[in-house]
Order: C-alpha cells, then structure tokens, then sequence
C-alpha cells in the first residue's frame, strides 16, 4: 500500500511522455523510410530533424478546428478521445521492465491489456460515423472489420503463449521464461509469428493499411478530422503499437530479460546499455561540432550530455563490484532491455510497411480468416498437446514442442496450398465472368 | 473510505449514463451512453476484486456486442418508423410492470437493511482479499463441475453463429 | 454509352435505400484524385463492391495544341509536341520529326539517325521508370517509386547535358539534331547502362515475386487479344496479351533495323503481365543503347533540310513506337509554310478506351490499379 504513488507517477509518465513517445517514433518511422527510400527524411528542423516532431504538433496545436457541417459534435468529439483512453490505458497493465508498471501485480495482467485496447476499433468507428461523410463511414466501417477480425487471430496466438507460461500475470510469464531459460518465441515460433502479423493488422499498418491509404477512393475515417482532432487518432495509433509491441514482447520475447538472461559466461552483457548510451553520446558529441547554426549544436551537446549522463546512472548500478545505484539496477536495466525489444518489433512493422504493397479488402479478410485464424487455433490445439505429453508422459518440453510446431507447420502449408486452390479457382471463375460480362458498345 | 469513493464514482457514472442513455433521441449517443454505463459496471466488478469478469465484460460486452449494436445503427436506416401495432393500453401496461419491478426492489432493499453491517442478504460473504485469484476459481468452476452446460453453451453458439452467417448468404445470393 | 444515361449526376453518390444494399451506385473518381495521374475524370456504377459500368470524363487537360498546329510553322510547332506526352517529350519530337521528314522527302544522316535512337530508348527507359513507380504507389508499395526516381534523375541529367532541359526535351529538329552529342555522352550512356541492370533487379526483387503484389495485379484487368485489336490499343498494353507487334521492329524507323533486341509478350493480358512486359521492355531498350553507343557512326547531323520549310502538297502518316504505345502524326501540307492539318494519333486516347472493359466485374480498389496500368498521360489524352 506504501507504493501507491510510484505507480501514480507510472500513470503520470504514460499520460505525458506516451505523447512525445509517439511523436518520436513519427519521426524515427520518416527517418527510417527515407532511409530505405534512398533520401534523407526531416532535415531542417533542429539537426537532423530531431526536433521535428516538436514544430508538428505545436503546428496541429494552432491549426483551425474544423467541425463537418451536419456532423454530430458530441461524438465527433468524443471518438478520437475514446480511441486515445484506450490506447493508453491498455498500457495500464504493460510492464515496462521490472518497476515500471501501472496496475502492479495484477491477475489477469496481459489480458487487461488486450481488452482494453479492444475499445480501440469504436474510436475508428463512431469517428468515421460522425463525420457524416459517406466515405468517412465506409472507410470507418472496413478497418473496424478488419481490427475485429484480427481480434481473434491474436488472442489465439497469445493464448498459445498463455498456456506456455501458465499464467496471465506479466511479471510471472517474465520469471517462467527466466526460469525455463528460454524466451517462447524459441519454443512457440508460430504463435509468435502469428501474432506479429495479427498486430500489424491490429495497429492498421501495412501492408493491411487500406481504410487509411491515400490513394484508395476513400481517405478513410480520419478524412473529415484535422488539427489536434486529427493527432489524437494518430497518438492512439501509434501508442497501440507500442502496446502490441509490448504485449509481444512480453509473451514471446522475454519481456525485461537480457539475452540468455542465467547464462554467466556472457554476463558481459550487461555492460551493453552503459557502452550503447555512451557511444550514441560521443556520436553527438562528435556531431555537434558539424552543425551549421549555434542553436543546433547547443541542442545536440545538450543531446550528448543527456545520453552521457544516463549512460553513467547505468554505469554506476552495473551488477559488478559495489556500485552506489545498483538497487537501481533492475529497474534500469530491464527497461532497457524491454525497450531495446519494443524498438526491434516496431522497426519490423515500419520495414514491412516500406517494402510491402498492400492487401486488397477482401484479401486481406480471407488472409485473417481463412489463413490465420485456423492457423492460430491449430496450434493452440498443439501447444496443448505439447503440453499434455510433456505434463503426463514425462516427455521433455522442447522435444514436444518441437514435433507440435512441425505438425502446425504442415497444416499450415496445407492450408496454404488449400486457399491458393480456392483463390485460383476463384480467378478463374474471375475469368469465366469477365468473358460474360462483355456488354456490347453501342451507344 | 477510498473504496466507498471509488464504488460511488462508478456507481454515479454507470446510473447517469443509464439514465442519458434511455432519454437520447439519437440512437448512436444511446449507445455510446450504454458503452460508457458497462465500463462503469465494470469498474464496479474491478474494486470487488473480481478481476476476470471486470476484462470480460469489457472483452465481450463492450468490446463485441456493443460494436454489434453500432454497426446494426449504423447499417440500418432508423429515421423510417417501423409499423407498429399501436395499443393505448401500452402506457398502462408499462406502469403496472414499472410499480411491480419498483416493488421488488424495494422490498430486497428493506430486507437488506435487517442484516446488520452488510447490506446483502448472503449471511456471511468472504472478505474480498481473501478469495482464490478469480480467473482460476472461474477457470475451475467451468472446466470442472460445469463442463457439460459451459460445452453446450458454445456449441449453441456456434450453431447460432452459422446459422446467421447462411441465412445472410442465402439472402444476397438471391437475385 | 447507354448505361449511365439516367441516374448520371455531378458529384454525390446516389443511394436509394440502404448504405450497402445491392442497389447501384454512381459514384465519381477525380477529376482531383491522387491516383488517376492527372485530370482524368472516371464515372463508376457499383453494385455494392464490384463494378458494373464506367465512363471516362476527359478534356480536363485540352489545350487544342492540333488547332494550334495550323497556325504555326513546321519548326515552331516542334516544342508543343513535347507538352502532350511530357512524360516522354523525346520520343514525341522524334514522331513529329520523321513524320515532317517523311513529307519533305528528306532523310536524318545516319549519325543523327542513331543519336536519335539512343535518346529516345533513354526515354522510353525514364517514362516506364515513372510509370512502375507511380504504379507500384497506387498499389501500395511506398518505396520504388523512389528507386525509380533515383534512376530517372540520371537519365533527366542526360538530357539536360544534352539539350539543356530535363522534361520538355525539344531534343530533335526536323531533318536531324541541333546539338552534337556532347563529349562525355557515350561515357554517361554507358555508365547508366551498366548500372541499369542491377537496379531493375531491385526493382524485380521487390515486386516480382511478393505474393502480396501478385495477389493484387493477377488476373485484375484482364483484355484478351482480339479485344485488344479491336478496340485499336496498343503498346505493351497489346503486347502484355499476346500480340507480338512493335513498330520498331515491324516498320522500323530511325536507327531500329541496326539493333538486335527482343519484344516482350505476355501471355494472359493481366496487370502483372504487363508490369512484367514493362520491365522488360526497359531491358530491352538498355541492351539497345549499349548496342547503339558501341558505334555511332561519324558525319553530320543535319540533312539539307532549308531555313524555311514548305513541303509539297500532299498527306503524310508516320507512327513510332512510343513508350505508351503506338504515335502516329497525321500531317496534311498545302504547300504553305504552316500545315493545314496535324492529327495526332495518341496512343494513350486509344488505350483508355479499354477501361470500361477491362474494370467490369473488378472490386472498387482495383481502379486504381487498372488505371495505372494502362499508362496514359492526360496530356496525350486530351492535348
């Protein structure tokens, strides 16, 4: 009961520093396409554009509220702030690392999570509802199909990893997986792997991204909102990545844990955040010397001191010798880490968003539900009877594991080659049509 | 004392929205106000601990059924009234069912107020703090004692789920 | 066309009963729209997702550059080519060119000839350049359309060593070149060239085989053969089904009979044949300039073409192998200094003809990606 307030001051964080957070990751995902696109991406504002995300939302801040004429004001207001409280208080239950955590300790810990983000889809659609644009409505309509009809793909797929861990509570799946010395990404890849397409679809990136391209017929349900309005759906967006990332990370890919977390001989592992933030800091350092105007080589030494002086706080709590801050270390430490593995899963979506075109509707459902969600439940029914055989009969865990994950695998190729029958046959049935569908031209 | 404070949060948000949401003339806030009255039950469910019930009503009830609902508002034109049969004796009805409902509730209320310290009616409830974690009593309960009507239940379901999924097919593949 | 006669409006949908019952729908794409590159205005009746009819809205971008024609000179008339098609300016001036070369009876030398060719197949490698790139955005694929740029951007600087600009090139004159090629031509040219290969492999190994692109360009656009020539389309919308017909090998002009290149048919007539005949094609015009700049023969540039020129009486049509298909110019001489008529044969006019049949029965979201394909140019479209 005494540690009421660090979780308020959890709370606090979120609701102020998600924000940034996100409008950061605006940032890295632009810098990160130029990258791949062969340019270099925001460049004026501060070096490199760091300060980019700063003059954006200052520059949405004083933008004119524009409100539909015929539109229904209370819930045109109301969706985007609907989908931004889910957002973020689906990040109530994510455990940032070992100390970070708003709703310590409870039950049903990563489920709390997926639930709560479940409100995500009524934002989209009583926002696309209230624009009172036909098109708002059938973009607004298509990507909440789509969110609930990948719902269920990732509940399967994280249920595969519940079964593993045996548990809903964050902290007790990190341990079970310290435990078994094994992150379950190692020992159930399918389910991992359905979940991160089951996430990308969730989050309305792409390459399932279609209610809110640019180029389709409809601009999608955020056609209509602009301004702050307009960066609240983004803030939501964006702050459901992190929690698909989290929750992924959580369940697959060892949460908190450094990598080979009880193996000693690579212990100097642990030396890795103190050397990283110490490198990123003489890279700034190094830098700053280069920028073209005084006020940007201020902001990047000021850059350099930042990075330096958390590098020393992780210094000074390493788990060698007797350092003052080491009861610090592993809350640092496994944020760290944490954050390090939510970073590589949400670099996975914006790459796949870079490289990939996007699935037409109805692909993109007969993906989610003829692919996956026979696929996720197939291998909960194998992770299951892994289980079993290992619980009962004795049989090693990995051993079991590993014939299931090949059986999964072989259903899945069966489903794979089912479905391109069927879309074959439907081509060609495309095909059969389109030669009745000649209309004579006359006139 | 904080709990009370909590409990009256939730109970007013859950009786104001009840409250808007029968009195709306749009039917679209009517369901935004029933989303925001079954977050609020939920809250309720939260503080009595019973973690599991709080996420799946908010999973199933908010999350699904109310989506159902808007998407069935949406789809369907409500402006053009569907006719009705029109009986005067509707209002007198609706007053005897609201005067015995009213009745029932308060006689619940004035038994309630003989037990001392409780409130309830269950002499004797445990104290919340010290029941088994709710997922696996519920976990137990329904794969242990109540297999059999929990698998009825979703094959059920799963009947009635094909069965609107053929009978929508049937519809549009008629031309 | 009949269909949309009566329930035709301006811009607002027009529903009858329910959101998405199966009634039609008339709904109105561009003439402002992202994806219909240019002031393309398309008219479509759904039943519910598919689409039933269509009718294109053009004459957005109609500047009446054939009327302008009777009123300038030959020569003057030669920069307002390069505006219809400004995607690919040279190979419209090198149409105009031989078309007013054929009527004077006069013939490019051999070195302008081959210059010529070297250009115009730089051309058609930049033009479908921003044809994939654009194509590829349409249909989500964010990232080579800047590949491509990066591509064309070389060839764009080619031009600007040569002739001093990058998009409305007036490269040609009538009876030869103007500039000699420039020093370092050949160098650049090559340099390109060998470069070129491997990025369209990066361009093919992104697209070519992701199951995602197949899945949205397979069987989406379908136009059989004899549609094809019925309708008159032409270029690698032709080819892609089935009909081997280039002009550069079929009537071969400027420098083509000297070179030894392949044409690239498809077999089904879908999108993603001709996204593959495209990318060959761009093969195909590399290996044709490597071959052109091995030996580009000596001598001079210009024929003995006079200051002013007034052909003889008499019509003259030439057509060329643009990179959207077939250009043919139509020009009829009275003897003046100005012509009396010059109808321009524009491929991407002939080739929108097909839309209507190849979107019926395709999904809403496919348009975007039927459009695309056909490569047109509103400008060619409407001039």
């Amino acid at each position: 009961m005494q540690t009421w307030w660090v979780e308020l001051l959890c709370a606090l964080l979120i609701v102020l520093v998600v924000p940034l957070i996100a409008g950061y990751i605006v940032l890295v995902e632009r810098k990160v396409m130029a990258d791949m696109q062969a340019r270099l991406g925001p460049m004026r504002v501060g070096p490199h554009g760091l300060l980019q995300p700063v003059a954006d939302a200052l520059k949405l801040l004083i933008k004119e509220d524009l409100i539909p004429n015929n539109a229904d004001q209370f819930i045109f207001w109301f969706a985007p702030v609907l989908s931004v409280t889910a957002a973020l208080t689906s990040m109530g239950a994510v455990a940032f690392g070992p100390w970070f955590q708003v709703a310590r300790d409870i039950n049903i810990g990563l489920l709390f999570v997926v639930g709560v983000s479940a409100l995500g889809p009524f934002g989209i659609v009583l926002g696309g509802w209230a624009s009172n644009n036909h098109y708002s409505i059938i973009g607004a309509l298509r990507s909440t199909a789509q969110l609930i009809s990948y719902e269920t793909t990732a509940g399967f797929a994280l249920v595969s990893g519940f079964l593993l861990a045996g548990t809903l509570n964050v902290r007790a799946i990190v341990e079970h997986q310290r435990t078994e010395n094994a992150w379950y990404v190692f020992l159930a890849p399918i389910g991992f792997f359905t979940y991160l397409i089951a996430s990308i679809a969730e989050t309305n990136r792409a390459p399932f991204d279609l209610p809110e391209a640019e180029s389709e017929l409809v601009a999608g349900y955020m056609t209509e909102y602009s301004g702050f309005r307009w960066s609240l759906y983004v803030l939501a967006e964006y702050a459901n990545m992190i929690v698909v990332a989290s929750v992924g990370t959580t369940l697959f890919l060892g949460g908190w844990l450094r990598p080979f977390p009880n193996v000693h001989w690579l212990g100097w592992l642990d030396a890795v955040p103190t050397l990283l933030l110490a490198a990123v800091g003489a890279y700034c350092v190094f830098r700053a010397g280069k920028q073209p105007a005084r006020v940007q080589s201020l902001f990047m030494s000021a850059v350099a001191l930042a990075c330096f002086v958390v590098a020393a706080i992780f210094g000074l709590s390493a788990p060698f010798g007797h350092l003052p801050l080491q009861f610090m270390h592993d809350g640092l430490y496994g944020a760290f880490w944490f954050l390090l593995k939510v970073s590589v899963y949400i670099y996975l979506f914006m790459w796949l968003r870079f490289t990939l075109p996007r699935f037409r509707f109805d692909q993109l459902m007969r993906l989610g539900w003829h692919i996956l969600i026979p696929l996720a439940f197939i291998n909960v029914v194998d992770v299951a009877v892994a289980l079993a055989l290992s619980s009962e009969f004795g049989l090693n865990r990995w051993l079991a594991m590993a014939v299931t994950t090949a059986a999964t695998l072989g259903a899945a190729m069966l489903l794979l080659r089912w479905n391109d029958k069927y879309s074959a046959a439907a081509s060609a049935a495309l095909l059969a049509d389109s030669s009745i569908v000649e209309d004579s031209h006359a006139g | 004392m904080l709990d009370s404070a909590i409990f009256y949060f939730f109970a007013g948000i859950a009786v104001i929205s009840a409250v808007l949401m029968v009195t709306r003339r749009n039917a679209i806030h009517s369901a935004v106000f029933l989303i925001t009255t079954l977050l609020a039950t939920a809250g309720i469910f939260l503080q009595l601990r019973a973690e599991f019930l709080f996420i799946a009503q908010i999973f199933l009830y908010v999350g699904g059924i109310m989506v159902l609902f808007i998407f069935v508002i949406m789809l369907v034109r409500l402006d053009v009234p569907l006719p009705q049969i029109r009986s005067g004796l509707q209002k007198w009805i609706a007053l005897f069912v609201a005067l015995a409902v009213g009745v029932e509730a308060g006689v619940v209320l004035w038994q309630a107020r003989k037990v001392p310290g409780q409130g309830l009616l269950i002499p004797n409830p445990a104290p919340a703090g010290k029941l088994p974690p709710n997922t696996e009593e519920l976990a137990r309960g329904l794969f242990g004692s109540y297999l059999l009507p929990f698998e009825i239940a979703s094959v059920l379901l799963l009947v009635a789920m094909v069965g609107a999924v053929v009978m929508a097919k049937k519809r549009t593949d008629a031309p | 066309m009949k269909i949309l006669a009566d329930t035709v409006h301006e811009n607002a949908p027009q529903k009858t009963d329910t959101l998405f019952g199966s009634d039609e729908l008339v709904i109105n794409m561009g003439p402002q729209h992202p994806a219909t590159h240019g002031v393309l205005r398309v008219k479509l009746k759904l039943d519910g997702e598919r689409v039933v009819g269509s009718e294109c809205v053009i004459g957005y971008l109609h500047r009446g550059v054939e009327k302008i024609a009777e009123n300038r000179t030959y020569q003057q008339f030669a920069p307002y080519v390069d505006r219809m098609d400004y995607v690919s300016a040279v190979s419209n001036g090198l149409g105009y060119c031989e078309a007013v070369e054929k009527l004077l009876v006069v013939e490019a030398p051999p070195r302008a000839r081959v210059i010529r060719t070297v250009l115009t197949e730089l051309q058609r490698i930049a033009s479908h350049l921003l044809w994939l790139g654009t194509h590829a955005l349409d249909i989500g694929a964010l990232t080579p359309l800047f590949y491509c740029m990066r591509e064309r951007e070389e060839v764009l600087k080619i031009f600007e060593k040569y002739c001093g600009a990058r998009l409305t090139t007036h490269a040609f004159r009538i009876g030869g070149l103007q500039y000699e090629a420039y020093d370092t031509l050949e160098k650049d040219v090559e340099r390109f060239c060998k470069n070129f290969e491997g990025r369209i492999q990066e361009y093919s190994d992104l697209l070519t085989g992701n199951s995602i692109w197949i899945g949205r360009t397979r069987n989406v656009g379908l136009l059989n053969s004899a549609d094809c020539i019925a309708l008159g389309v032409s270029g690698p919308v032709l080819r892609a089904s089935g009909v081997k017909w280039d002009l550069r090998k079929a009537m071969p002009y400027a420098a083509y009979d000297q070179y030894k290149f392949e044409i690239p048919v498809g077999t089904r007539g879908d999108t993603y044949d001709r996204y593959m005949v495209r990318l060959e094609e761009m093969r195909q015009s590399r290996l044709i300039c490597l071959q052109a700049i091995e030996n580009i023969p000596a001598g001079p540039i210009m024929a003995r073409v006079g200051k002013v020129l007034k052909p003889p009486v008499g019509e003259v049509y030439h057509a060329i192998e643009a990179p959207k298909g077939i250009l043919g110019y139509y020009i009829v001489s009275d003897g003046s200094i100005q012509p009396y008529r010059v109808r321009i044969r524009p491929p991407s006019f002939i080739n929108l003809q097909a839309l209507d049949k190849m979107i019926r029965g395709h999904l809403v979201t496919d348009v975007v990606a039927i459009i695309g394909t056909l490569d047109i140019v509103l400008g060619e479209v409407d001039r």
